[in-house]
């Protein structure tokens, strides 16, 4: 929560936050979040309402929240991107793999990111180049992506390369908390994506190109660079994220993250973000994964409620806010005639 | 006179099988409104086309400041001092103001850029902010966004491409007043619109074009509305025609088929009056942009109307959609037969066959389908004549022949044309002309929209003329001619007693 | 013969069949077993029956201009809740209890399928959408159903679904057999077929000719629900058992798939049944060739991925554009056939 208003004084000027207007359903999701955390604070104090959940569920949901952010700049450009879950996947065998043959580490990592980002670029290339549907050149790259897993090797293998130990020993912060490195690593890409987003020309393109692809175009806007862009930002972003699902759970495995591309879109939609694209944030994002974390941590903490609810909570936020979406853009729409 | 800022000299433009643009030159001077006039088919949206760069042209020169220059996109057009203004705004609703104003041009220092937008806006005392989206704001202020956008690039040429055709009255005070004054700083404008009163209004020029040639170039206060028209439709310089004789039915005096008792729509049409009987081909003239089809498409209940009363057979009834007017035994052919009528993937038989298995209902099939569609391939001559050729091959005219038989084979009690004749060959043109004819005849009531005002005159037994949106006439043919037409067009007010006065 | 739009595809199946008769010598025979019908074709008909299925519905539903990413989930909810009702029964192999069972787990899937059709439909929601909602929270209400176990029952009227044989036949090649003739008998005996394509190929002018394509789009996710819904109740019933998690997982991208290379475009209109199916077994081939040569099922992903790739660029009129272009040197780009119609500001936008 201290993130957040730091964030919001200093990084969201009131130019560029008021500017798009687009923030009601952000704030609901804000208000949610604070709900479900009052809820679980009375219910469960002194368990649940402490700093120390806050953190974890950025050490549990720290995957979720990078692929998210790169998700929320292909959705924001009016694409999508199936292939999220399947990349995250590929990055944590890739780790797994290459370590396991005596890599180093941050060799078997930078060849992770590397193919996220090319993979990527292949499927944006495709998109802008031959005109086929993000969601079914997406899929192919899921495909592509998870087939690969199992071309490394069918079985799960475990990463036993001590760097990926030491990025989550525990880091004792004052106020009786500890943090990881992997959590400031998500923070700090958190902030990067923010402020590529509203502070760099490509962000401000991206904002063009979800708005009205052919009049980004007429304004002299790189729309083929701006949307294969994205696309690499996606796949870079998944990968890094399977890195951390690698740290998380030591180990590669081609069914890992199955479905977490659902979560993900899903997490972008509750945090804000139009899934026609040109509206969004990356705090709501943040926001959206965090209130999924919430939930979770939630149900678990309930004990009977047993996690498929989880799944179902997800289903009914993700009606709620598709059509509360839908009716600020009847009302927009109607207002602009 | 001052030099002309842009020249366009001898412009040639063929597309196959025809000839957009033969030998046109155009010059627009500095610190000048001009409008770009012409009927459908003139050649107004390939001239712009060709000086915006998103056509090369066959032959001819561009000459900005008197250097030639040669254009390669709408882009490139743009960083020479030429920005267009469209219909359609092209910026993006989810951008604020300011960013609309400044992205895609280079380094831009956005926390200046508000200031810089505020102050620009502020010059065309457009009070609006710009940190809100642009969406925000209706489609009157977004196109003057899109004009700042445009001049504030140092445009020396601004062309809008008919930026009035959805703003009412008002807004429309409002653009001409940000005309005025970008004429006063010395850009010059090109003006295309359809509505006569605003180019007379705002324009110091006009130039025409017909049929893909220069008719001329005219100082606006030279001309009045009855010869900016002749220009326009050729009417005062070729020879009269022979008259056709109008049917010679006169309609039964017995209840209308179709009645409108003030049926309007705001921003489509104004409320008009307008009597059908079964056996009577009724007519709509007027230019381009009057409103025709506006209107047709509210007797259809293709939109709705907001005022008004229609009644069908002496029945009141309110069409909430096509489903309800054709079940009154109305039916429509749009003029935009490839995105409104044809289902072009589907074969002819099934195209015919949509309307009345659509009335019919998914369960009834149908059952003497081929019959039915073989008689109608015969009776109008639909080639190929493969009930299994797919519609989207055909060309116009068979492709508009398929969709009068799928609503003939409906039997309808009205039966609304728009544009029927548009972009198909004489030959074709001719038989439907005639097969109008013989409806009539059989006892169906049509109603006939054309820009082509011989063949309304050909068919029709009386001719609603409209003008900027509203039926200002209705005129019985009787000894009628398209000057008279004209005449009624050009001529002041609204009021039908002096349209009836004409057509003494 | 080669512009037949079943040509390509029924040319695939055909050599991916002679090709795995060539590598397996005895691919193409059948034999009898204790009454029963056996042989690699068999199997192929037999694993193929849910993917045929779900890409009927699938089709059906492309055909108006959509698309059902939820297909998964109600084959795991349809599964789930029969396996449910039947083990909570006393005589699981009472066959009353069985087709209990069984009907209220397609009321379910047809309810499921009302739901896409209505956020489609009524509210007008973009149908990838809609139906991602269903497609998340499917997989929990199945598991709710199952509170999270695998159910597994033992019930021999149940088990004939997916598992059994009937007049020396595998049942579920009769299921399929049966849907297929009743699905083509609805859309091509009746006008449902020549509506649903109006809709899907125009939809402006399908409302300018009095359709009323609200109900045909219901009808058409709630069809492709039972489809899903029936498959559901084959892939439990041939396990025995019912696995929230994991039944009809990716199953919408292989029905998907089956659509795409049957030769239907994603972008709606004209459907093909008959190529639906065809694509559907060539989809259930690939998976036995590879199963049978050895290759571990799962790597099947990156053919899959292959063959998406590749049919969705050859059907990309811009893939085909910029390869013809490179490869013939083509007379200069004409502009669109449009253009007597260009100077058309008679568009008059009537907003």
């Amino acid at each position: 929560m201290t993130a957040l208003t730091f964030m919001g004084k200093r990084g969201m000027t009131a130019f560029t936050f008021v500017s798009r207007r687009g923030y009601l359903p952000v704030l609901v999701t804000l208000g949610l979040l604070v709900a479900v955390f009052v809820v679980g604070s009375i219910l469960y104090y002194p368990d649940f309402g402490t700093g120390q959940v806050v953190v974890n569920l950025f050490i549990d949901n720290g995957f979720l929240l990078v692929t998210a952010v790169g998700m929320t700049f292909v959705i924001l450009s009016g694409g999508i991107d199936l292939s999220v879950g399947a990349v995250v996947a590929l990055g944590a065998m890739l780790c797994a793999w290459l370590t396991g043959m005596g890599w180093p580490a941050w060799l078997a990592i930078v060849t992770a990111i590397a193919a996220g980002a090319l993979l990527g670029f292949i499927q944006g290339y495709v998109i802008h180049e031959f005109e086929i549907q993000p969601f079914i050149a997406t899929l192919a790259g899921m495909f592509l992506a998870r087939g690969l897993c199992f071309v490394i090797s069918i079985e799960q293998i475990p990463i036993k390369d001590p760097f990926f130990d030491w990025v989550q020993t525990p880091i004792a912060v004052p106020g009786d908390m500890f943090i990881k490195p992997t959590v400031i690593l998500v923070l700090v890409i958190v902030a990067i994506a923010y402020w590529m987003l509203h502070y760099t020309r490509f962000g401000r393109n991206v904002y063009a190109v979800g708005g009205s692809a052919q009049s980004a175009l007429l304004m002299g806007l790189p729309l083929g660079r701006t949307r294969i862009l994205t696309y690499v930002v996606s796949g870079v972003c998944s990968a890094i994220a399977g890195v951390l699902f690698g740290v998380y759970t030591l180990s590669g495995s081609g069914l890992h993250a199955v479905g977490m591309e659902l979560d993900a879109i899903a997490a972008v939609v509750i945090g804000g973000t139009l899934l026609t694209g040109g509206y969004g944030y990356v705090l709501g994002t943040l926001l959206g994964v965090m209130l999924l974390g919430t939930i979770k941590t939630l149900l678990n903490f309930q004990g009977t409620l047993s996690s498929w609810w989880t799944r179902i909570a997800i289903g009914v936020l993700l009606f709620v806010f598709i059509v509360l979406q839908r009716a600020l853009g009847t009302r927009r729409r109607s207002a602009g005639v | 006179m001052t030099p002309p800022i842009l020249e366009m000299r001898g412009i040639s433009k063929a597309f196959p099988g025809v000839r957009a643009l033969d030998d046109v030159s155009f010059r627009l001077l500095p610190g000048e409104v001009h409008a770009l006039m012409g009927e459908n088919g003139a050649g107004k949206s390939t001239l712009i086309k060709v000086l915006t760069g998103v056509y090369t042209a066959d032959a001819g020169d561009v000459l900005l400041a008197g250097n030639p220059v040669v254009i390669g996109g709408p882009h490139q057009a743009q960083e020479a001092g030429i920005s267009t203004v469209y219909q359609e705004v092209n910026l993006c609703p989810n951008l604020s103001v300011a960013e609309n104003i400044f992205i895609g041009r280079g380094k831009v220092r956005w926390k200046q850029a508000r200031a810089r937008a505020a102050e620009l806006l502020t010059r065309f005392d457009l009070d609006i902010d710009p940190a809100l989206p642009l969406g925000a704001y209706s489609i009157a202020i977004q196109q003057l966004v899109a004009i700042v956008r445009a001049v504030d690039i140092s445009a020396k040429v601004l062309v809008l491409d008919e930026p009035t055709s959805s703003l009412d009255r008002d807004e429309v005070a409002r653009l001409f007043a940000v005309m005025r004054r970008l004429r006063e700083d010395g850009v010059a404008i090109l003006f295309v619109s359809h509505f006569l009163e605003q180019v007379f209004d705002i324009s110091d020029r006009v130039t025409v074009l017909r049929n893909g040639r220069l008719v001329g170039e005219y100082e606006t206060g030279a001309l009045t509305r009855a010869t900016l028209i002749g220009h326009m439709t050729g009417r005062v310089l070729e020879a009269l025609e022979e008259l056709h004789a109008p049917g010679e039915h006169a309609p039964d005096s017995a209840q209308p088929v179709l009645r409108a008792e003030g049926i309007g729509r705001k921003g489509g049409i104004a409320p008009f009056d307008l009597t059908i009987h079964s056996g009577e081909v009724v007519g709509f003239a007027g230019l381009l942009g009057s409103g025709r089809t506006e209107a047709a498409r509210l007797l259809f209940g293709a939109d709705g109307s907001d005022s008004g009363q229609l009644s069908i057979d002496g029945k009141p009834v309110t069409l909430k959609s096509p489903g309800a007017a054709i079940e009154h035994g109305v039916a429509f052919c749009p003029e935009n037969r490839k995105t409104e009528g044809l289902v072009e993937d589907l074969t002819v038989g099934e195209n015919i066959m949509l309307a009345l298995q659509a009335a019919r209902g998914w369960v009834r099939q149908v059952t003497d389908s081929d019959d039915l569609v073989r008689r109608w391939i015969t009776a109008l001559r639909i080639t190929p004549s493969d009930p299994d050729a797919i519609a989207g091959n055909l060309s116009g005219g068979n492709q508009q022949k398929v969709l009068l038989a799928r609503w003939l084979i409906t039997q309808p009690k009205l039966l609304i044309l728009d544009e029927p004749t548009r972009g198909i060959d004489v030959g074709a043109k001719a038989e439907i002309q005639k097969l109008v004819v013989s409806l009539a005849d059989e006892g169906k009531a049509v109603l006939f929209i054309s820009a082509e005002l011989e063949e309304v005159l050909r068919i029709s037994h009386k001719v609603e003329v409209l003008r900027d949106r509203q039926m200002i006439a209705e005129l019985a043919n009787e000894g009628l001619t398209p000057e008279r037409i004209l005449a009624t067009i050009a001529g002041g007010g609204t009021g039908t007693v002096a349209a009836e006065g004409a057509a003494q | 013969m080669i512009k037949h739009r079943l040509f390509w595809p029924v040319v695939a199946l055909v050599a991916l069949l002679l090709g795995n008769r060539i590598v397996t010598p005895g691919f193409f025979s059948v034999e009898v077993k204790s009454g029963h019908l056996y042989g690699s074709l068999i199997d192929i008909l037999l694993f193929g029956a849910p993917l045929i299925l779900i890409a009927l519905g699938m089709v059906t539903v492309i055909a108006t201009g959509g698309i059902d990413l939820s297909v998964g989930a109600t084959v795991a909810i349809s599964g789930a809740l029969a396996c449910y009702i039947i083990s909570d029964q006393a005589n699981q192999g009472s066959v009353g209890g069985v087709l209990f069972a069984v009907a209220l787990a397609l009321v379910l899937s047809l309810a499921l399928g009302l739901w896409n059709g209505m956020l489609v439909a009524w509210l007008g929601i973009q149908p990838i959408i809609a139906t991602l909602i269903l497609m998340v929270a499917g997989r929990g209400v199945a598991q709710l159903i199952t509170s999270g176990k695998i159910i597994t029952v033992n019930s021999p009227p149940y088990k004939l679904i997916g598992g059994g044989y009937w007049l020396g036949l595998p049942f579920a090649i009769i299921v399929v057999v049966v849907v297929a003739a009743i699905t083509a008998v609805l859309v091509r005996r009746t006008a449902l077929g020549l509506l649903i394509e109006a809709v899907g190929g125009n939809a402006e002018a399908s409302r300018l000719v009095g359709i009323r394509s609200r109900s045909l789009i219901i009808m058409a996710y709630m069809f492709c629900a039972l489809c899903s819904g029936i498959a559901g109740l084959m892939i439990s019933s041939n396990i025995a058992a019912a696995d929230g998690n994991n039944a009809g997982l990716w199953m919408e991208l292989d029905a998907i798939l089956a659509v795409v290379i049957g030769g239907t475009s994603l972008i709606g209109g004209r459907f093909s049944l008959a190529g639906t199916i065809i694509g559907a077994l060539i989809i259930q081939t690939i998976s036995t060739t590879i199963y049978t040569a050895g290759v571990p099922s799962y790597r099947v992903l990156v053919f899959k991925a292959v063959v998406v790739a590749l049919v969705c660029l050859i059907q990309s009129p811009a893939f085909r554009a910029k390869v013809f272009r490179r490869r013939h040197k083509r007379p200069p780009p004409q502009p669109k056939a449009e253009v007597p119609a260009s100077d058309s500001g008679d568009l008059e936008v009537s907003a």
